[in-house]
């Protein structure tokens, strides 16, 4: 969803957007935990800045693509975070109407064209809904989200390239989170600054701090006017840090306690709830009554998915053609 | 009225003709445009249409692939075209965990009308990495469907269907078959996807068989025919889904079958039709079914040696002659 022009609003936007977030992983995490939520599940915990400043630029018509830690960004495009609840109990009702779980939410009406389970390989389709909105002149920008993880593949590069000749609308966010699931960038290229990765093919590219969600707001916007008056593309690296591990099944051993208590001290949240308090715009009873309405959203949400049917037998053969 | 064109000329017509009908299609592919295509299919097509309808790209197939599909999940009907099918497995992870899973994950809301299209199977003396045939592959996975025509005729008719189909369409054309010529009704037609054709009418064995292989069945069944024995020659047309209908009522009339195909014996498409048979009408058939297929070796440089791997009429005529206990 669009977030406001005004500085103030927007920040508080942001942050009721990033605790709506945070606190639906926690509550993945315990449904997953109660046998709910079962299969691969990714948790986006620490990384709310990303997907929140950057969807937050968008008009409801743009496209966004994201990896398989993608339980956030269709509900910051506009999705009942009921339908996504729903979806990761393998429920009919569910956004996609549980023929795909955790790793592939779509709501196609709200613009969120799926999260991805193939490292990169979601890539080059935005790169095609943006060649589709530059044919059809219908002025959407595509969003795609993957993680540094995604920059090794040789399709994460044939996109980039194909996208910067063919001057395609499109943005391309890596949520550098340092960690290709258990492997830690360093290990896996020269360059830990991915930002860099895209001069190899002369597109505009910025590196901005993931953790702060009005300095990911301003890139990104930077980027889609761009890409939605001038069809350039742009590569921006949020840096960020996922403070869960690459799954629900990974205890994370490959990195240390203090590396982790470090990271959190840039939590995205804790940073804005500090700088509304400083203002004195918000008190502890207002953060206390968002919390409580946020409660009441995911209880519902869980009641929602509860309550609704499993898919019947006949669905299993539905929709494998149109 | 009939005109005679070649294969490649009717590709040419049906692309042409869905691309004046509809601005949404698209072609894109190495080479298509100012060099007038590898094969020349998209002769011209670049004058005509222009460059933001007829697209060159870089040779990045897996990057190409997935820009088709996702312009198709965009508005567009995209035509992508493999400048072989050997190449297309460089964009098998798009086409496979891509086109043809979008849909059902989604629960239906994505659709995907993409044509992936390009030749197929041996040339002449192509070796090992160009003479090949992956219409079975391909055909496995759900979500897909894959055409395969051997005519003039069917290559229009076909390839108009799998342009206006909502489903990913993959499109193997046989490579040695471009320059053949065939009769093509004047004006518009459409062939519907899923339907197998008889190419020759007989009684005492079926002979099903598909793409260039058609040529080789109707080279054998003429042959046949010396020694008073009358061949059915049935060509699938569509390697997914099956004409299960045809092909069961073809072996009902014969009660007797052999299955020629390029590709490989092993998995190959001729082993999901003697099942078909088998399951419905077992208890008709008079003799095993025989399959001739390519050998189940990389295909060898040497002239007389691929010679010996892709089925011939002789090969044909043997397991023909097998099924009808006139051996030995």
């Amino acid at each position: 969803m669009k977030a406001p022009e005004d500085f103030q609003k927007r920040t508080l936007f942001f942050y009721r957007q990033m605790l709506l977030i945070r606190r639906f992983e926690e509550k993945v995490a315990q449904m997953y935990g109660e046998g709910y939520v079962t299969g691969f599940c990714h948790l986006y915990i620490g990384q709310e800045a990303v997907a929140t400043g950057a969807i937050g630029t968008l008009n409801p018509q743009d496209y966004v693509f994201a990896s398989y830690r993608e339980h956030p960004h269709p509900i910051l495009k506009g999705t009942d975070p009921k339908r996504v609840m729903a979806e990761l109990f393998g429920k009919k009702s569910g956004c996609s109407q549980g023929k795909g779980g955790s790793m592939h939410l779509f709501d196609v009406e709200k613009g969120f064209l799926g999260g991805h389970a193939i490292v990169a390989g979601h890539c080059p389709l935005a790169a095609g809904t943006a060649f589709a909105s530059k044919y059809l002149g219908n002025g959407r920008v595509s969003l795609c989200f993957f993680g540094d993880g995604a920059t090794n593949q040789g399709v994460f590069h044939e996109t980039l390239n194909l996208a910067a000749m063919w001057e395609l609308p499109v943005v391309f966010i890596c949520e550098n989170n340092r960690y290709g699931m258990g492997t830690a960038i360093e290990r896996t290229t020269k360059i830990y600054d991915i930002a860099k990765k895209a001069s190899g093919y002369a597109m505009p590219h910025e590196q901005v701090d993931g953790m702060d969600v009005e300095a990911v707001y301003q890139a990104t916007k930077k980027a889609v006017e761009r890409a939605r008056q001038e069809n350039t593309p742009t590569l921006l690296e949020a840096v960020t840090y996922r403070f869960k591990g690459h799954s629900m099944s990974d205890p994370a051993h490959y990195r240390t306690k203090e590396e982790l208590e470090e990271q959190k001290e840039r939590d995205p949240l804790r940073k804005i709830r500090d700088q509304l308090l400083v203002e004195k715009s918000v008190t502890e009873e207002d953060f206390k009554e968002m919390e409580k309405g946020v409660k009441g959203v995911l209880d519902e949400a869980v009641r929602f998915a509860m309550e609704s049917e499993f898919p019947s037998y006949e669905d299993i053969f539905a929709d494998v053609y149109a | 009225m009939l005109k005679k064109i070649t294969y490649r000329e009717a590709l040419n017509e049906a692309l042409v003709e869905e691309m004046e009908r509809d601005p949404a299609v698209v072609l894109i592919g190495e080479e298509v445009g100012q060099y007038d295509g590898a094969y020349k299919v998209s002769q011209g097509l670049l004058k005509k249409f222009g460059e933001k309808r007829v697209i060159d790209t870089p040779i990045t197939e897996a990057g190409f692939a997935g820009l088709g599909i996702g312009a198709a999940m965009g508005g567009l009907r995209p035509v992508v075209e493999m400048m072989t099918f050997n190449f297309a497995l460089l964009a098998l992870d798009q086409i496979v965990n891509g086109a043809a899973k979008m849909r059902y994950m989604s629960g239906g809301q994505v659709k995907v009308p993409c044509v992936i299209r390009g030749p197929g199977g041996a040339a002449h003396q192509l070796a090992a990495q160009h003479s090949q045939c992956f219409e079975s592959t391909f055909a496995s996975v759900p979500g897909l469907k894959v055409v395969m025509p051997s005519t003039s005729r069917d290559a229009k008719g076909l390839l108009k269907s799998a342009i206006r189909d909502d489903n990913p369409v993959i499109f193997i054309e046989g490579e040695i078959l471009y320059g053949s010529v065939g009769d093509v009704p004047e004006g518009e037609y459409l062939i519907p996807i899923g339907v197998g054709d008889i190419k020759r009418e007989g009684s005492d064995v079926t002979i099903i068989a598909h793409s260039k292989m058609v040529y080789v069945a109707l080279t054998a069944a003429k042959r046949l025919e010396e020694f008073g024995i009358s061949a059915e020659v049935l060509d699938l047309r569509t390697i997914r889904p099956l004409d299960e209908e045809l092909i069961v009522q073809s072996v009902r009339k014969t009660h007797r079958c052999v299955i020629v195909e390029e590709g490989w014996h092993f998995y190959g498409v001729g082993a999901q039709v003697a099942d078909v048979i088998y399951n419905h009408i077992f208890d008709e058939l008079d003799a095993p079914i025989r399959r001739v297929t390519g050998l189940d070796v990389p295909m060898p440089y040497s002239k007389p040696l691929e010679h010996q791997v892709i089925p011939d009429a002789h090969r044909v005529i043997d397991a023909v002659r097998d099924v009808l206990y006139m051996k030995g």
